[in-house]
């Protein structure tokens, strides 16, 4: 670890939160329909989109409708590109000439873009056509618009007074146009300025200074590159992901990356805040979590510059750990990299995981399993909110008094679905982890040997459950076990809890606005942020311990007694 | 809810052509009128020819040049190992207490060898980069191999040392990277002097 390094995270970190207090107010506003600067260029924009699709977005939603548009709207994208990858061949824009995609793998794949997971059992420059590559990019911008709005109609639960959660249609195309579309664009375009390509021209062959040739895969990378990040999707264009030079050919796109997948979930805590109308909430909520991701990113940054002990002794390897890793981003930059993607599931990766540290590894896996170090469009949020509920009903029954959140009263209704949709969290990784390790066909999969191959299994499915994406790409994932497994995984991971949510929401929206009285439990404060940390810690940890436990934790232990698999 | 399917599915549709479309097609549009090299891939031409992408590395044998980083990318046909394959970007994803990966490094050492001496060897040279594809090696890794360069084109090395100086690149703003060389902008200034020669 260097100074240097630690101050450039710690920049990155400032500059973050100082864009995301503003633009927390901005989607507020856009949310609820008050007059932004990008008016004049999209109000034309939504009547069309909404004059050709022939939906009413004027009539509010109670909690039923609002999940049935979410679902329908999101089986009916998923169709479509369902589709376009199944005539892969029969569609234009396929330069390489690509083959079709094995159906397993198109399950897989449109489950997973979907679901804003983005987790791919495939290597884009070897399997997708730039038409397809175009229609997960469609889903690239829809996916984490549904997540995120489903969060923002839950936040409408707690407004007094309301008479329903909004109009999903309207929540959707306002937040396209008005938040995704314009800072995509403006970011794609810088993006292709700092090297990423865009191009529908097909690979081109180099003749090398050694007198070899090289195929170079090139697309539009750029397009596709900036909602990849803005959207927490993370799903690359080349196998590679963000550690391809094309996706990502150096610091300063690396810091915009970084910067674009943390940008909207952060603001999005404070839009919360506007929501509720109690901005320190909203400070509250961000502290406790900002302190768990620098706790958790100087963990994974100390672990990969110590490098690994084993080359060091056996072969007199010198430096940090550098296997999968590039060298334009340093070991802060990946480090950095690596924590935001599993903070905020995007599941985008600079460098293997596979390939980190013991406990370096443990770092992603852990935010995956946690779920809520400020997480991904939208799901973050809900799941950041569901610690909230349970944390407060924790405090509720050591004070012996039925407890409120935010003026709402919180009753045994709302805990049981809190603690369902905590529970599918963990039950969804660890069930189908044992059914892996159980069968030839899981245990088939696993590249690497010893503790580390029980990591993989668990990360997969931890990546899949908590819509990451991000993998310890050694395990044979487009295998039919894991295809099929982990498309399963990803939807229950993306749809049960949202809808649990949404009925929170709607049985919070039918309560009373309870007022401030000295008896009521403020929530924000920082004893009751330190409470809310103590919750997540131990519930997130007492109930993967276990597992962590067989896979990082021994392989540190194993690692650091010289023992190799 | 037929009626509700099918306003859905122009909805469906309609953000198709927005979002997959429009969208892809105006980034493109900027890219290749603004932006033309870099939109193309950043591709290098000499004589007529493309050498390369200044931001892909490439495989280099001969030792009079400079070395990259090992590469763990496979062919995409046969799945043989095949080194800067760049139509199949790839690390290995060998875990940290994998025997094969104690293995891989060692023959990446050895592989070395001639370039670095005796020198202990540096984890960027010897450990796979993340895409198989890094173009760049750190400055003191370049330094490393100046003394072997030297020797085989029998170029000073003042002068090697200078060039790699020249290519340089450090810290964005003087916080974030390490300082490394580009190394094949390195090897086409190399190749020149040792054509001029």
């Amino acid at each position: 670890m260097t100074f240097t390094g630690l101050l450039g995270d710690a920049l990155f970190l400032v500059v973050l939160t100082a864009v995301a207090v503003p633009l927390g107010r901005y989607m507020y506003r856009v949310m609820e329909g008050e007059r932004t600067f990008l008016d004049r260029i999209f109000d034309p924009v939504e009547r069309a989109i909404f004059r050709i699709s022939g939906i009413d977005a004027q009539k509010g939603m109670d909690w039923r409708k609002y999940v049935i548009a979410f679902l329908l709207s999101n089986l009916v994208m998923a169709v479509l590109v369902y589709l376009i990858l199944v005539f892969q061949t029969s569609l234009p824009l396929n330069p390489a000439k690509l083959g079709p995609i094995t159906p397993t793998t198109i399950f897989n794949t449109v489950a997973s873009f979907i679901a804003n997971c983005n987790w791919q059992v495939y290597a884009g420059e070897t399997t997708l056509s730039n038409f397809s590559q175009w229609a997960l990019q469609y889903l690239q911008f829809t996916s984490p618009a549904s997540g995120m709005i489903v969060a923002v109609a839950f936040a409408r639960g707690f407004v007094a007074n309301r008479p329903d959660l909004g109009n999903f249609y309207r929540d959707f195309v306002r937040s396209l146009t008005r938040i995704f579309l314009p800072i995509a664009f403006v970011a794609a375009v810088v993006l292709v300025a700092l090297g990423v390509p865009d191009t529908l021209g097909g690979p081109v062959v180099a003749h090398t200074l050694s007198g070899l040739t090289q195929v170079i895969s090139r697309g539009p990378v750029a397009a596709f590159e900036a909602i990849k990040q803005l959207g927490t999707n993370g799903g690359g264009f080349f196998n590679a992901n963000s550690a391809h030079p094309f996706e990502n050919p150096g610091p300063w796109t690396n810091l915009i990356e970084e910067f674009l997948m943390a940008l909207l979930p952060t603001s999005l805590v404070f839009t919360f805040g506007h929501y509720i109308k109690n901005i320190k909430q909203a400070w509250v909520l961000y502290g406790v979590t900002m302190f768990l991701l620098v706790g958790l990113l100087v963990l994974v940054y100390s672990a990969e510059a110590s490098g690994n002990p084993l080359l060091r002794h056996v072969l007199g390897v010198a430096g940090p750990n550098w296997e999968g890793k590039e060298t334009r981003f340093g070991i802060a930059g990946s480090s950095l990299f690596t924590s935001l993607t599993t903070a905020y599931t995007t599941g985008a990766v600079n460098n293997m995981h596979d390939s980190l540290t013991p406990l370096g590894g443990l770092v992603p896996l852990f935010q995956m399993m946690l779920n809520s170090v400020f997480g991904g469009k939208g799901a973050g949020l809900l799941n950041m909110l569901m610690f909230v509920i349970i944390s407060v009903f924790v405090t509720g029954l050591m004070v012996g008094r039925t407890p409120e959140l935010f003026g709402k009263k919180i009753e045994a209704k709302e805990v049981i679905a809190a603690s369902v949709a905590f529970l599918i969290h963990p039950l969804i990784i660890l069930w189908p982890t044992a059914i892996a390790l159980s069968t030839a066909a899981g245990k088939a999969g696993i590249l690497n040997p010893g503790f580390h191959g029980l990591s993989e299994v668990v990360y997969a499915y931890a990546s899949s459950a908590a819509n990451n994406g991000s993998a310890f790409a050694g395990l044979a994932a487009s295998s039919p076990f894991y295809a099929i497994s982990t498309g399963i995984v990803i939807l229950l991971g993306r749809y049960l809890s949202m809808i649990l949510m949404l009925y929170i929401a709607g049985s919070l929206l039918k309560k009373k606005t309870v007022p401030v009285s000295p008896g009521t439990l403020r929530t924000d404060t920082w004893t009751f942020g330190t409470v809310f940390l103590g919750v997540e810690l131990i519930m997130g940890a007492l109930t993967f311990f276990p597992v962590v436990a067989l896979g990082p934790i021994a392989e540190q232990l194993a690692m650091l007694a010289g023992k190799v698999f | 809810m037929v009626m509700d399917i099918w306003r859905n599915v122009r909805l469906a549709v309609v953000t198709f052509v927005l979002f997959a479309v429009i969208y892809s097609l105006a980034v493109l549009g900027i890219g290749q009128l603004v932006f033309p090299w870099q939109a193309n891939g950043s591709l290098e031409v000499r004589q007529g020819k493309v050498v390369g992408s200044m931001l892909i590395g490439q495989k280099v044998t001969s030792l009079d040049l400079f070395h990259g980083r090992p590469s763990a990318t496979a062919n995409p046909a046969t799945g043989k190992p095949e080194p800067y394959a760049a139509n199949n970007s790839g690390g290995s994803n060998l875990g940290p207490t994998n025997k094969a990966l104690v293995q891989e490094v060692k023959a990446n050492i050895a592989a070395i060898r001639p370039m670095i001496g005796s020198a202990r060897p540096p984890a960027n040279l010897v450990e796979s980069s993340g895409s198989g594809l890094d173009p760049e090696i750190t400055l003191q890794d370049a330094m490393l191999q100046v003394p072997a360069i030297a020797r085989r084109t029998g170029i000073a090395t003042s002068t090697l040392r200078q060039l790699v100086l020249r290519d340089a690149e450090g810290p964005t703003i003087g916080l974030y990277g390490p300082w490394r060389v580009n190394v094949l902008r390195l090897n086409l200034a190399l190749q020149s002097l040792i054509n001029q020669r």
